[in-house]
């Protein structure tokens, strides 16, 4: 039994941590918050010049040629930095999107300048409130030109590049689209996370490519989701340890009639059921790691539970933190809300955990018709 | 990141699993292992006695103990595959775990070695059975308010009182008792740790019925019950210590209870129980419901996957390896009460004419009593909280003064 990361694994991990303790302290996420930028374009450069972006990139296409579990390592680090960055959509949506399913032309094209930190990219999918399902996008292409509105879209404001769910005829596929053309319009909307933007985009007879040259269909875009949900899940699972982390601190050392909070059994409980929560998390992502490292069958299965295990648990870590702050943690200034927002943005990037419930119940019913 | 076993591990896996073949019939598909019948069964207690001879007979008993007390001085994940491997066959219920888990290692660390050449051996056998004379009826999560008494009389102590929850007391040949040698001591200091004949006179065993109508456990009687001074575990009024030893292999003893339905029994009940001429699994509520289900239920397995690679690497696992009662427990009730919401109103009935067979009725009414014993949900949660994430302790009115001062409630 060897269900860990290596000790590789775990020397980067300290590596990615020290090194995000001086570049992304939480006053960053807050700056960005705080100000008209989308993003911070310091930190992102940083990250660039760490190599984090190619962690997964074949070398062969100017990446690491390293594997997901180190990706996965720095995407749980990213999460609890709360990192200010547009690197989840554009590793764990777009750059894994290219490698599974684009064409060796678009992967040549494309991965390199990822990996470099040159492009943001982003995927674009939903079409406006409430959840689209299997249902056909409006957005289409036609001879090579894509026409339509998706909102919102992570990091659409700031993105030189998205993959966009469209339809041609009955059929549904990604359309890459470069996003400086003329013909696309980029309107910014409030995020609920302001550290992390989203945006609506319109195109009109916009030139573009299908991802792996034709349309491909449901079940991959189905599994780009579901790599990207393993990923995101390890985002949410550092978010959700990190305000663990400062939540039992504060405990300790804030007192209320005359003993430290940390010592009434109401909070001890509830620490220890939020510490029951993340260790289960854990051991969950630690599944999804393992299945999309490995291309296993078990991947739509583990990204289902990796995914509605992390979302449910960065949801009580946030709504505890503050809780557990009490007044304070209601304030602007507290970092509370950071993490209460990040934990709602990255609920409702990949599609609410109640998607993702039907879908493991979905591929539970799929797997046993298969074995009976 | 892998599931599988080293090399050496491999090896061991297989010589296991050949002897077992050897010597056991494997289980079918689905069958489910003999759980305890929750009633004194000579029966079944020769059968039990006589599979484990047969192990230890071949090496196979107590593997992690030491060879002089007949162990194979195994590894801690070599435990864990054989258990892995043996819950593969038909085998009698395992009357023997309290005192192999929980008894023979407090004996290995706190016994005489006389004490030690004396008890192991027979302990590792299952010639001789033993039960946990801990819990009383003031004092269960309050271990060390216990009131049982243990006096001085030359070279034999007189122990008068009760205890309660005492499993398997029926077949013991040997009790693991705590007793109050010194009122006048504050609680945890004046207790002492002995080792009592089960048939000694004075002795009176009472089953308990259970909500389930089961009957696991025992009330036990003692009336100027005789122990010899060199059956005492430890120093006099030392005896919390050894207590905690034996607590400390109780949370490892005592998982979620192996046996009882699982989620892919839930599963299968979803797609046969009929809602409104449908499968109740096509129904979009249920279906959240079951997803809950299966992610805690794997979250608890890819924990213990975590637990046994640490014990592969031959470190000591992590806190993490304290969730699993926690965490099993409850979701073994939460998971009945939602079977029997999918059986309707069949739910009410509790025999045979019940959907298959009343599993999930039984597993209804059995679930509380995982949830309280080897340590109540809140006290893990206590446990939890200070042992593993440093906070502060209980405030206890009870500390620092003798324990014939401590406040109790009104003598009903």
């Amino acid at each position: 039994m060897n269900f860990d990361f290596s000790d590789d694994q775990k020397l980067l991990r300290e590596n990615v941590r020290s090194f995000l303790a001086k570049e992304a302290p939480l006053t960053l996420c807050r700056q960005v918050l705080e100000t008209d930028s989308s993003y911070s374009a310091s930190l992102w450069q940083a990250v660039a010049g760490q190599g984090w972006l190619g962690t997964a990139i074949p070398e062969s296409y100017g990446g690491a040629g390293f594997g997901r579990l180190e990706l996965a390592v720095i995407a749980e680090e990213l999460g609890r930095v709360l990192a200010p960055v547009p690197f989840g959509p554009t590793v764990y949506l777009a750059a894994e999107a290219l490698l599974v399913a684009g064409t060796e032309e678009q992967k040549q094209q494309y991965l390199p300048e990822l990996g470099r930190g040159g492009l943001i990219a982003t995927l674009a999918h939903s079409e406006g409130p409430g959840e689209s399902g299997e249902r056909l996008p409006k957005t289409s292409m036609r001879s090579g030109k894509l026409t339509g509105e998706k909102t919102p879209v992570a990091d659409g404001n700031i993105a030189d590049l998205a993959l966009v769910t469209a339809k041609s005829g009955r059929e549904v596929g990604l359309a890459i689209v470069d996003l400086r053309q003329p013909g696309v319009t980029r309107v910014p909307l409030q995020s609920l996370d302001p550290s992390r933007s989203v945006a609506t985009l319109r195109f009109e007879r916009v030139p573009a490519t299908w991802l792996g040259g034709q349309p491909c269909g449901w079940n991959t875009i189905h599994h780009i989701f579901d790599r990207a949900a393993v990923l995101f899940a390890f985002e949410q699972l550092g978010g959700a340890q990190r305000a663990f982390e400062i939540t039992r601190e504060y405990t300790l050392n804030r007192y209320a009639f005359g003993r430290p909070i940390g010592s009434f059994q109401a909070l001890k409980h509830r620490l220890a059921d939020w510490y029951v929560e993340l260790e289960l998390t854990r051991s969950n992502c630690y599944y999804g790691a393992w299945a999309l490292s490995n291309e296993a069958p078990e991947l739509a299965v583990a990204a289902c539970g990796a995914r509605v295990s992390a979302t449910n648990t960065f949801e009580l870590a946030s709504k505890e933190m503050i809780q557990m702050h009490g007044g304070m943690g209601f304030t602007w200034e507290h970092d509370a809300h950071l993490f209460y927002r990040r934990a709602r943005y990255l609920a409702a990037i990949l599609g609410p955990a109640p998607v993702w419930r039907e879908r493991l119940i979905a591929c539970l019913e799929a797997r046993e018709a298969a074995s009976s | 990141m892998d599931f599988n076993d080293t090399p050496e591990e491999a090896a061991f896996r297989a010589e296991a699993r050949a002897w077992l073949e050897a010597n056991a019939e494997p289980l079918a598909p689905g069958e489910q292992p003999a759980g305890l019948e929750g009633r004194f069964d000579p029966d079944m207690v020769r059968k039990a006695q006589e599979w484990q001879r047969k192990k230890a007979d071949a090496g196979w008993a107590c593997i992690t103990w030491p060879k002089e007390y007949g162990g194979r001085g195994a590894t801690p994940i070599q435990a864990v595959i054989w258990s892995q491997e043996e819950a593969r066959f038909k085998t009698p219920p395992n009357i023997f775990a309290i005192g192999q888990g929980m008894l023979g290692p407090t004996i290995m660390v706190h016994g005489t070695e006389e004490q030690k050449r004396r008890y192991l051996p027979p302990m590792l056998r299952g010639d001789e059975i033993w039960c946990q004379l801990f819990s009383e009826p003031a004092a269960g999560s309050d271990l060390a308010g216990l009131r049982t008494t243990a006096v001085r009389d030359g070279d034999d102590w007189i122990i008068n009182g009760q205890k309660i929850w005492t499993t398997g007391a029926q077949y013991s040949k040997w009790g693991m008792i705590v007793t109050r040698t010194d009122p006048n001591a504050e609680k945890h200091r004046g207790i002492t740790y002995f080792i009592v004949d089960m048939q000694s006179p004075g002795i009176e065993i009472r089953p308990i019925k259970q909500m389930n109508g089961m009957s696991s456990f025992n009330e036990v009687f003692f009336t100027d019950v005789r122990v010899p001074d060199k059956n005492r575990v430890g120093d006099v009024n030392d005896g919390w210590r050894c207590a905690l030893t034996t607590l400390m292999n109780e949370r490892h003893a005592i998982g979620a209870g192996s046996g009882g339905p699982e989620f892919r029994d839930l599963f299968r009940l979803a797609r046969t129980m009929s809602w409104n001429g449908k499968p109740a699994l096509q129904d979009a509520g249920v279906r959240q419901r079951l997803a809950d289900f299966y992610v805690r239920a794997k979250g608890l397995q890819y924990t213990s996957y975590r637990v046994q690679t640490a014990l592969s690497r031959g470190q000591t696992p992590g806190p993490e390896s304290s969730i699993g009662k926690l965490v099993g427990a409850p979701l073994r009730q939460n998971m009945a009460a939602f079977a029997l919401e999918l059986e309707g109103a069949a739910a009410m009935v509790l025999d045979r004419a019940a959907p298959e067979d009343a599993l999930w009725q039984l597993a209804y009414l059995g679930s509380p009593g995982l949830r309280l014993a080897g340590g109540t949900d809140e006290i893990l949660r206590n446990i939890i909280a200070e042992r593993v994430l440093g906070l502060p302790p209980e405030i206890r009115v009870d500390k620092g003064i003798p324990f014939k001062d401590v406040p109790t409630g009104p003598r009903l």
